[in-house]
Order: C-alpha cells, then sequence, then structure tokens
C-alpha cells in the first residue's frame, strides 16, 4: 500500500489558470521594462560584457598553476608524487630524479626532471596544492589559461611552470623552507643523526 | 477593385504591395529572432548577445547585436543539408517548403492600409454625407466636399477576395501537412513522434481557432478584411477587443497553439523528442521551419490587430486627418495613408512582443493538458461566445 499524499489545495484563482498567466506576465514584464529602460548599465542585469568588463576573483582564486622557487631558482618540489597520485583528473605528469653525487640534497630528496601539467584535463579541484607537503605547486597566478590552438601548448612543462609568478609578482613561497645542513632545520640530518 | 486600372496598372499594383508585405515579413523576422534573445536576456537578467560585429569604415559596429541574425543565417546557408539515410528525399526536401509557403500565403489578405488613390495624394480627402469619399475643401469655413474623388483606389491588400479571411484559415491549415510530412520523411522516430504530435495538436486548435472568430464576424457582418476594419472606424471603442474580449483571449491561445512555441512546444520538445519533427533538419531546411514558425507569429499578430484592435485605424485620425471634438487638424491623403500603415506595423509589432513575453514566462504544457484545454475548455467557451453574440445581436436588431 503506497502511502497517500496530500495535494496541494488550489485556490479558485489558480484552477482558472488566467490569473495566474497574468500574474505571471507582470513580473516577467516589470523585468523587461526594469532591464530595458533604466540606465543602460545596470537596471538588475547580473551577467558582464566580459572582455570588455571583468568581474574581481576572489582572493583564493584558483588560476594557471605555478611551481614555486627556492632561493638558488632550482624548483622546491622534491618529486614526491602527492600531487600526482592525488589529482582526480590524472594530468600531472612528473619524472624524479635523483641529485648528483656531492650534491647537499643528495640523499635528502629528489627533484622532478620532467614536471608536466596538461592544464586542458585539469578541473582546477586545487587537491595538488592541498596535498603538497612542500608548498611547491600553487595556483595563485590569478591567470587563465590563455587560449590556443593547439593541444600541445596545453601541456605546460618544469621551465615554465617555475618561470610564472603569483599575482602579487613573486615566484617564491612565503613559507620558508631549511635547505639540508641548515642549523635552523627542526628535523634530524645526517650530522645530527649520531650515526 | 475597380474595374477602370488597367491590367498593366493593375499587375503592378499587385506587385507592389506583395513586395511590401513580403519586405515586412522579412524584416520583421530576423528582428525577432534578435527580439526574442534580447528579451529574453532582459527578463531573465542577462546581458544577451551583443558581440557580433562588422567592420565598416575602421571601426566595428555592434548594432546592439542586431547583427545576430545576418550571423545565423550565413551559418545556416554554409551548413552541410543533411538527408538521413532512409529518408524520403523528396518529401523531405519538400516538407520546409510547404510549412513556409502557406504561411506567407494567408498574410495576402491582410489590408495593411486603407484604400489609397494615387492621384489624391497630396489632397484631403473626406467621407461625402452619402458615404462616398471625395476631396474635401473649406466651403464658407466648413470643411465639405468640393469634388468627387477619382474612383481608382487601390486597396493596400495583395488580395481582395469575397472569401477573405477563410482563405486564411485555408492556408493555415495546410501548415500542419509540413510539420506531419517532415516528421514522416525523416526516418526517425523521434521525428515522426514530433510530427503526429503536431498534427494532433494544430488539427484540433484549428477548430477552436475558426470557431472562436465566429464571434467577430457575426459583429462584423463581413468575411472581407478590409470592411472588418472599416467597420471598426468609428472610435477605439468599436474595436473587436472590446466588443468580443472572450474571443480575442480564447483567439490568443488558440493561435499560440497553432504556432507550435512555448507553452505549446511538445511537437519539438527538447527533452523527450530532441528536436520533434525537425530532428533531421539541418541548414537553411531548418531555416525554412524556423521561418516559417516566425511567419506564423507575424500572420497571428496580423490577424488579431485586424480582427480586435481595430486594423490599420489609429484612434482620433479619420480620413481628413486628427478630429478632437472641434478640435480638427487636416492632414493630405498620402500623410493620412502612411499614418494608417505605421499604426498598422506597430500594432503588430506590439502584439509580437507580447507574444515573446508569454512565450518566455510560461512553462511548457503536458500534451495531454494541451488536449484538454483545447477540447474542454477553450471549445466550449468559444461556442458560448457565438452563441451569446448571437443572441445580443438579435436581441439589439429586435
Ligand atoms: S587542480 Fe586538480 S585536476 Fe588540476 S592538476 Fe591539481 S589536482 Fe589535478
Ligand atoms: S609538487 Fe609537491 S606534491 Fe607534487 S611532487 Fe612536487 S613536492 Fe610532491
Amino acid at each position: 500500500m503506497g502511502k497517500p499524499v496530500k495535494r496541494p489545495e488550489q485556490s479558485l484563482s489558480e484552477r482558472a489558470f488566467l490569473p495566474e498567466v497574468a500574474k505571471g506576465l507582470t513580473l516577467t514584464a516589470s523585468r523587461f521594462f526594469k532591464n530595458t529602460f533604466s540606465s543602460a548599465e545596470k537596471g538588475d542585469i547580473a551577467t558582464v560584457r566580459y572582455p570588455e568588463e571583468q568581474r574581481e576573483y576572489p582572493e583564493r582564486f584558483r588560476g594557471v598553476h605555478r611551481l614555486t622557487q627556492r632561493d638558488d631558482g632550482s624548483p622546491r618540489c622534491v618529486a614526491c608524487l602527492c600531487c600526482s597520485t592525488a589529482c582526480p583528473a590524472q594530468c600531472i605528469h612528473i619524472e624524479p630524479a635523483e641529485y648528483g653525487e656531492g650534491d647537499p640534497r643528495q640523499g635528502y630528496e629528489k627533484f622532478p626532471k620532467v614536471f608536466v601539467i596538461d592544464e586542458l584535463r585539469c578541473i582546477f579541484c586545487g587537491m595538488c596544492v592541498e596535498a603538497c607537503p612542500c608548498d611547491a605547486i600553487r595556483m595563485d597566478t590569478g591567470m587563465h589559461m590563455p587560449p590556443a590552438l593547439e593541444r600541445d601548448a596545453f601541456l605546460l612543462d618544469k621551465e615554465l611552470l617555475l618561470s610564472l609568478p603569483a599575482a602579487d609578482g613573486s615566484v617564491k613561497s612565503a613559507n620558508p623552507r631549511h635547505e639540508p645542513g641548515d642549523k635552523t632545520h627542526p628535523g634530524i640530518d645526517r650530522d645530527r643523526s649520531g650515526h | 477593385m475597380s474595374a477602370s486600372l488597367s491590367v498593366g496598372q493593375a499587375l503592378l499594383a499587385a506587385a507592389g504591395k506583395s513586395t511590401f508585405i513580403l519586405g515586412l515579413v522579412f524584416a520583421i523576422a530576423p528582428l525577432l529572432v534578435w527580439a526574442e534573445r534580447r528579451q529574453s536576456a532582459m527578463i531573465q537578467d542577462r546581458v544577451g548577445p551583443h558581440r557580433a560585429s562588422i567592420r565598416l569604415f575602421g571601426r566595428d559596429w555592434r548594432l546592439i547585436g542586431l547583427l545576430h541574425p545576418f550571423a545565423d543565417s550565413l551559418k545556416m546557408v554554409w551548413k552541410e543539408d543533411f538527408i538521413p539515410p532512409g529518408a524520403d528525399k523528396v518529401l523531405h526536401a519538400f516538407a520546409p517548403w510547404i510549412s513556409l509557403a502557406p504561411a506567407l500565403f494567408g498574410l495576402a489578405i491582410i489590408p495593411f492600409g486603407p484604400a489609397i488613390y494615387f492621384e489624391h495624394l497630396g489632397d484631403t480627402l473626406m467621407l461625402s454625407p452619402q458615404g462616398v469619399p471625395c476631396v474635401a475643401g473649406l466651403a464658407n469655413g466648413v470643411l465639405g466636399c468640393t469634388a468627387a474623388a477619382s474612383p481608382l483606389a487601390t486597396e493596400l491588400q495583395v488580395a481582395t477576395l469575397d472569401a477573405g479571411i477563410l482563405l486564411f484559415f485555408a492556408a493555415g491549415g495546410l501548415g500542419v501537412v509540413g510539420a506531419a510530412l517532415g516528421g514522416y520523411a525523416s526516418n526517425n522516430k523521434y521525428s515522426l513522434l514530433g510530427g503526429m504530435r503536431a498534427a494532433g495538436q494544430m488539427v484540433s486548435y484549428e477548430v477552436t481557432l475558426g470557431l472562436t472568430l465566429v464571434g467577430p464576424l457575426l459583429v462584423f457582418g463581413t468575411l472581407r478584411p478590409e470592411e472588418m476594419v472599416r467597420w471598426q472606424s468609428s472610435s477605439v471603442f468599436t474595436w473587436g477587443f472590446f466588443l468580443q474580449p472572450l474571443a480575442f483571449i480564447l483567439y490568443f491561445v488558440a493561435a499560440m497553439a497553432e504556432t507550435k512555441r512555448v507553452p505549446f512546444d511538445v511537437p519539438e520538445g527538447e527533452s523527450e523528442l530532441v528536436g520533434g519533427y525537425f530532428t533531421e533538419y539541418s541548414g537553411m531546411k531548418f531555416g525554412m521551419f524556423f521561418f516559417a514558425e516566425y511567419v506564423e507569429v507575424i500572420a497571428l499578430a496580423a490577424i488579431a490587430a485586424t480582427f480586435f484592435c481595430g486594423g490599420w485605424q489609429v484612434p482620433l485620425l479619420t480620413d481628413a486627418g486628427f478630429v478632437l471634438g472641434q478640435l480638427h487638424v487636416p492632414m493630405s491623403h498620402g500623410s493620412v495613408t502612411a499614418l494608417r500603415v505605421g499604426g498598422f506595423v506597430i500594432k503588430v509589432l506590439v502584439l509580437i512582443w507580447f507574444q515573446l513575453m508569454v512565450r518566455w514566462s510560461l512553462p511548457r504544457f503536458r500534451y495531454d493538458q494541451i488536449m484538454r484545454l483545447c477540447w474542454r475548455y477553450l471549445l466550449p467557451l468559444s461556442l458560448l461566445n457565438i452563441v451569446v453574440t448571437f443572441a445580443v445581436i438579435v436581441w439589439l436588431r429586435s
């Protein structure tokens, strides 16, 4: 047995339909006249004439990615693959590599030999930024991906990503970073490990 | 039509009038595409399309989006004209024509202006006490007839027929064939369903449409549209709208259903039928269905203006100029005619605007609701209107 659903009562004017039509028409007509004849700019128009007019984006707008730089200009990225693992669109491609013999970073961290983001496939969800333990990837450029005629133009490589500045012009991150061997480094390193 | 016009003159006049009415339609139809998009934008608090531009004299002209219809039609001309495999090629090609031609044909009986006397364009004309047009002049300070008008009058109407409005119904009845054939010839289930829905809906509303206009016909006592407009000349309150308000509403509803537009657009319901009977049409063939729809909108407005809004009558404007009580502004026949044609065009535009308002305000009916509305409400009401009108006329005459 189904449960009987009580239908809403309709008043006489609602059932006669025409008065309701008149009501609806009055509403739409009032919008029409207001928007057509009030000063051309406003009225209640909610859309803008993009690209001539542009809205200001919120501060946390997620634009094209960038890779943040260290003091020496190399990427902060340690090629941990957290971002490419988190990425739901699977559009980040990273090939990690070891630092060379004698490099103080060798044995501590890797670096991305190849770092490519397919901006056509990206859904701009920001998961990569959330996942990154090193504050190495950010979406604070405030830019749209500029249009292009070829798909390849949307594959941003490491050099390009590194060169993109944040909306405030900086290519670094405001968060501090401790290089291996740095005495202020809070963790354990080779010298302090007691081995 | 006066017998003293030579064949050549008559042909010339007919060509001129056809050109005017076709020109009007071909001018209003793109305007309608534009109006539909911009008006809906205004209703929905949007800016609407305004970007199509043309580069002339070193700058881009956008003309508040008026160029979009032209861009659209260019696009349609260049699109692939696809005929689905298994379709009936001949019928598939003919259906859009069968849809468009009757819609244009019906416009032939619309009187878009009063009878015009080409010899008297500069004179002031008036009706003599016997009801015959004559040249007016001041005799002893009073406006009166000074000379008989030339008998060479040209009705501003392509076809002056005794059958008059019946021709319009006959042509309108053919329109359904185009939609049904288009659906049938496409070899597509959705098209066929759309065609059947269109046929069912249009045939049903055809009945109501005809019967609603019987009321005004009884009042005017003629089938000739030009006579009807003259009948409504004495004041605004003799316009069909005031004498037959119920018929006006019924006519408007039924005619909107005939145009197959929202809220009566189930024949092309996108959500369940893709595009209805023109699913399989592309390019200019689709454009013709589209155009036929707009011609029907214009025809609806033109008939409504003729029957219910005094046709080319402009309030207070008589043959001899504006008259308000003692005040009389004499005007030449030429300018009076121009004003009246202008008045007719404005009425048509306002009625079209109203149709667009309805189209963007009301949601679509279900198919059973459409049929119920037609057979259970509109039809009995239109019959009631006829009976009441008839009774009142008999009562007034006795
Ligand atoms: S924004 Fe989302 S989709 Fe784009 S790269 Fe980052 S994780 Fe992947
Ligand atoms: S960008 Fe961040 S998360 Fe991605 S690989 Fe580099 S360090 Fe790891």
